[in-house]
């Protein structure tokens, strides 16, 4: 009974959490389109979040691809397909793996930051000196936030996406003594418009997720130090599951727009 | 109950009227009323959590009040759209407890921010430079200019904070703890600046304090909110020499 109970009370959170989350993105709609711009401060964010991402999302791109294509070389082998090698990962990367791990990367780097930053800002009061004196603390702090992640995830992601194939080439090189024309070939042969648009057009709806979380769980919350850390740890949780249903909608959609 | 009926020719510039505001079942204030004059320093006393700052937010419009009437300097702030109240605060300043500098921003940054959004106020007329030096030899800490605040100490802060407060040029300026979390030293540095800032400008000051020393020496008159209500009104030496033991409590050092 208890345990019901206690399940109807966090089924009841998360449903006014998302009611919360809604209101919050809609307030953000209204806000993006209305004047004054905060062109300087968007700027400022891009290059924090486009600059500062940028080794961490190389890396794991990097890592992927070679770990992906050594994974896969002995069941292609077997098989004798290892030539299908660079279009099995191109495509894998390209419509897949690239953008949902960056962004994942990204939830973790960006959405924690923004989640600790406003937080911390709220716990210390500047959000409400920013609005007494007279600058909108939503358009300066969360619209510019969230419209910099929009625009810098799919950069990232077509960043990660190249470092990965690079990842899976030297692999392929060394293993396989394929050339780079040759692998890079097959890997543009194998990529059609219909890989690539639906992946970026999906990194714009993951990099508005983890600018919305982020900033909604910082914009509001809790007193104390406690909060800003709840805040931070609950931007990247939230963003996560978030992350996998935008993208298992996308799938859907892609899958629709393919079958017509 | 000490009521003291001021009649005075002086201008209002701030002035609440049965004030009610209440989280859930936690009922604040209930009924909470003041006015400020011209030129005044009121200070407003009370126990922690006896609503002092949700009072001094909801004048700002930080927070929004379940009734009563709110108004500064002739406008009711509870009826004033987004844009006007933003105007109107360019004549409040507030001084927060904990200083709130930006953190992300130099001291020159902090104290330009206010000017984005009022360049109105000094008809376009804004040379931001010379205004942030000014603003900043006020408070004794021009060398800062270019500090970040995590460099700077907790006075130097609040310093920096009080210069962010001037530079729109207030008429009125709201304290909310000001010495609070300092020295005695510091703490009295910051009460001789805030009298010299008084008089130089001629601004009104609400101050919130727990320091009795610091409403001896700056207050004109003070208000004791106990329960969520204006609960004695007098000048330190009336309040101070009362024989009600809730208002003696207070002043027991």
């Amino acid at each position: 009974m208890l345990g019901l109970y206690s399940i109807k009370t966090q089924l009841k959170s998360f449903l006014i959490e998302i009611g919360e989350l809604s209101l919050f993105t809609a307030r953000y709609f209204r806000e993006a389109f209305k004047r004054p711009f905060e062109f300087k401060e968007l700027l400022r964010q891009c290059y924090n979040m486009g600059n500062r991402s940028l080794l961490l999302v190389a890396i794991t791109g990097f890592i992927i691809g070679l770990v992906l294509t050594l994974q896969t070389r002995p069941t292609l082998m077997e098989f004798g397909a290892v030539s299908w090698m660079p279009s099995m990962v191109s495509i894998s990367i390209v419509r897949e793996i690239g953008p949902i791990i960056t962004a994942l990367v990204c939830a973790g780097r960006i959405g924690s930051g923004i989640g600790a930053e406003l937080g911390s800002m709220r716990v210390t009061e500047q959000i409400d000196a920013m609005e007494v004196s007279g600058t909108n603390p939503f358009k300066y702090l969360v619209v510019t936030r969230v419209l910099a992640v929009t625009l810098m995830l799919p950069i990232l992601v077509i960043l990660g996406d190249v470092i990965a194939l690079f990842g899976s080439f030297l692999v392929e090189n060394i293993k396989g003594n394929v050339s780079f024309m040759l692998f890079f070939n097959q890997v543009f042969d194998a990529l059609e418009f219909g890989d690539i648009i639906p992946a970026t057009i999906k990194s714009f709806f993951f990099g508005l997720a983890i600018g919305l979380v982020g900033c909604f769980k910082g914009y509001y919350c809790e007193k104390g130090t406690e909060g800003v850390g709840k805040a931070a740890n609950s931007a990247v949780v939230f963003t996560s599951l978030l992350l996998f249903i935008i993208d298992f909608m996308a799938v859907f959609v892609t899958d629709i727009f393919y079958d017509l | 109950m000490i009521e003291q009926e001021n009649i005075s020719n002086r201008e209002i510039v701030l002035k609440l009227k049965d004030l009610h505001k209440s989280f859930g079942n936690n009922h604040v204030l209930n009924g909470f009323n003041m006015h400020l004059y011209k030129g005044e320093n009121l200070v407003i006393m009370g126990k922690s959590g006896s609503g002092k700052s949700v009072m001094i937010k909801c004048l700002v419009g930080l927070l929004e009040a379940d009734s009563g009437t709110i108004s500064v300097m002739h406008n009711d702030i509870t009826k004033l759209d987004q844009e006007a109240l933003d105007i109107l605060r360019a004549d409040i300043g507030f001084l927060f407890q904990g200083s709130a500098l930006y953190d992300s921003m130099t001291v020159r940054e902090n104290l330009e921010f206010p000017l984005r959004r009022h360049t109105k106020k000094f008809n376009g007329h804004i040379d931001t430079e010379e205004m942030v030096v000014e603003a900043l030899e006020n408070v004794g800490l021009a060398s800062a200019i270019d500090l970040m605040p995590s460099e700077l100490s907790g006075g130097m802060k609040r310093r920096v904070a009080l210069a962010r407060t001037l530079i729109l040029q207030p008429k009125i300026i709201l304290y909310d703890e000001p010495t609070s979390g300092l020295d005695p030293i510091t703490a009295k540095e910051i009460i001789i600046l805030m009298q010299d800032i008084q008089k130089k400008y001629g601004t009104s000051s609400l101050i919130i304090t727990h320091d009795v020393d610091c409403a001896r020496v700056i207050s004109d008159r003070m208000i004791l909110l106990i329960n969520g209500i204006d609960y004695a009104v007098g000048t330190y030496a009336e309040l101070s020499s009362s024989t009600d033991p809730k208002i003696k409590a207070f002043f027991k050092h």
